[in-house]
């Protein structure tokens, strides 16, 4: 049953809430690009890939790899709130500390039902390829989507992964971009710049398509895009708001690694009613 | 058990060819396996596969990095995948996927270096990789394995194939002399003697083991008695037989064709520390990179012949106390 926009939103509200509260209690963490990446992420959990929480290995299921591996909040959120057996909703605000399943980066010794372990930038597009080219293989229509961030493709093995995946014409494959113009230590374009974005990835041979990352009409027509095309992999280039939701967490390069204080988890917590 | 016959140096096919055509028979058998390599085909021989299995072979150009982790994406996806390039790029270049994709994450992707050492010859040391045993015994989990001769490479490249979980296979250019006989049997963790001794121990790997047992019938005409133990798996190290040599013979050399560094004679030393402490000597590259020649001129400058081996066990029964 697809879900209307509305409850979209209402989910996407409350794991927003859960990111806050997860990242507070850990007192480190990456709120920032956790939050900017949440209506993509709660598209994918609750609208899009076939998948079976009940069932996670189910070999037909549709694979999510979390490629910017720091933003794992939101994934455990999701994850949880989807009703995965190990990723325990009461225990999320565990993230972070010694025997929790919700580690630091996302660990699939942890928690099985992840599809990769990720953390070290660059790396998700490319298993990504691998599972493609896996299921074209088997035959099976699964699809495989990656999310990176706009700093990780400062990283040169995705423009490797870039190319791999235009010329084995994986169209089973998804990138997506959560490009939310700030990086670790300040603003892409001061860092290293990454635009003209879409550009790249068309000249790289990918179907792209540039969208407001935190409209679900949008991600939504996207990704249906994405299923429509063939030959291709397909590129959803978001733009998105680093932050997005808690005001001053927004485009602030600060909230990039760094944990709201007791006092700011209850402000944005306030917000996030 | 071998007997003590003289080893007479007889070249079968390269350790590289040996796995090329096994992988053949491998895709053969099962459909799973799949095959990634990087612009190298031709030299890996993994050219054989993508001929029979085209729809199988993944061809990902010269990008060793995706390269690896495409592969560990195979294996999350339950393939059994082979990735293929020269030791000094799909160890070095892919180091990183090594460590985050396939050890740490415990994925079922196997990684074949081929040209590895310096019997590469002529191309110099850019695509020397000497390093390799090293960076692969300290990735957690993986295993690692420097095959002698042909017989060795097929056996175990079909038990890299049958283990799960991530292995590295060290494979070289030129021919190898032939070591085993049809009927040896080889098991990964497991040492093979591939001939008795008393007086001391030469444990080798890859080229050395031949080299070793030239030095070994060497010698015997003096009147010592060495025992060569294919040490083919480096990672997990067979610790009983290395005991054993350790307590039997009070005498050990390690020879191998890398660095002396990271390679299998200090984790062989490590072993004998913690078991049987006994005086051991090293057979290897020290402290620096090779250059052009012919294979032959270059394990002899740089001490890898059986000249060299002899050398250090007499060195070794010299010391023991």
């Amino acid at each position: 049953m697809p879900k209307s926009i509305e409850e979209l939103k209402i989910t996407a509200k409350r794991i927003r809430r859960e990111i806050i509260e997860m990242i507070g209690a850990a007192k480190s963490g990456h709120p920032g690009g956790s939050l900017s990446a949440v209506e993509i992420v709660v598209e994918l959990y609750f609208n899009r890939l076939r998948i079976d929480p009940k069932n996670p290995k189910w070999v037909d299921r549709d694979r999510f790899i979390l490629s910017k591996g720091h933003a794992a909040p939101v994934l455990y959120a999701a994850m949880a709130e989807a009703g995965y057996a190990d990723t325990p909703l009461d225990q999320l605000n565990t993230l972070r500390k010694l025997g929790s399943v919700y580690q630091g980066h996302p660990d699939m010794r942890f928690i099985p039902s992840l599809e990769a372990s990720t953390g070290s930038l660059g790396e998700g597009l490319s298993l990504a390829l691998g599972m493609g080219i896996a299921a074209r293989l088997d035959g099976r229509a699964s699809r495989t989507y990656a999310m990176m961030g706009d700093g990780e493709v400062q990283e040169g093995q995705i423009w490797e992964a870039a190319m791999a995946g235009a010329f084995h014409k994986l169209d089973n494959v998804v990138a997506i971009v959560d490009y939310n113009r700030i990086q670790l230590d300040g603003f892409v374009h001061d860092i290293m710049e990454v635009a003209p974005l879409a550009e790249k990835w068309r000249a790289f041979g990918w179907h792209t398509i540039e969208i407001d990352g935190h409209d679900f009409a949008a991600i939504e027509k996207a990704f249906d895009e994405a299923e429509a095309t063939k030959g291709k992999p397909t590129c959803i280039v978001a733009h998105t708001i680093k932050g997005k939701g808690v005001s001053f967490m927004e485009n602030n390069p600060k909230f990039h690694g760094t944990a709201p204080t007791a006092d700011e988890v209850k402000l944005a917590l306030q917000e996030l009613q | 058990m071998a007997a003590k016959t003289k080893f007479e140096i007889k070249l079968g096919a390269a350790t590289r060819e040996a796995f090329g055509r096994v992988l053949v028979e491998l895709g053969r058998e099962n459909k799973d396996i799949v095959v990634c390599d990087a612009d190298l085909s031709k030299s890996t021989m993994t050219v054989y596969f993508a001929k029979e299995f085209p729809e199988r072979f993944v061809s990902l150009g010269i990008a060793e990095a995706n390269m690896t982790a495409v592969g560990a994406g195979l294996a999350l996806a339950d393939k059994i995948p082979f990735v293929s390039s020269f030791s000094a790029f799909a160890m070095n270049k892919g180091f990183e996927q090594l460590r985050v994709c396939a050890a740490y994450p415990f994925v079922n992707l196997k990684v074949v270096g081929t040209h590895s050492g310096i019997s590469i010859g002529e191309d110099g040391p850019s695509q020397m990789s000497i390093e390799e045993i090293g960076l692969a015994c300290s990735l957690p989990g993986f295993v690692v394995i420097s095959p002698a001769d042909e017989a060795a490479t097929k056996a175990l490249v079909r038990a890299a194939a049958a283990h799960v979980g991530p292995v590295f296979i060290r494979t070289g250019r030129p021919k190898a002399p032939t070591v085993y006989g049809g009927d040896q049997r080889f098991e990964i963790g497991k040492a093979i003697e591939v001939a008795a001794g008393r007086d001391v121990t030469i444990i080798a790997n890859g080229l050395l083991v031949a080299q070793a047992l030239l030095a070994a019938d060497v010698l015997e005409g003096e009147g010592i008695s060495a025992r060569v133990v294919d040490m083919h798996t480096a990672k997990p190290l067979d610790r009983e037989t290395i005991a054993r040599a350790a307590a039997e013979t009070r005498a050990i050399v390690v020879a191998e064709e890398h660095l002396v560094d990271g390679g299998l004679g200090v984790r062989v030393a490590q072993v004998v520390a913690e078991t049987r402490p006994c005086a051991m000597e090293f057979v290897g590259i020290r402290n620096t990179y090779a250059e052009s020649g012919q294979p032959d001129e270059l394990m002899d400058k740089y001490g890898l012949v059986a000249r060299d081996v002899a050398a250090a066990a007499r060195r070794v029964v010299g010391r023991k106390s």
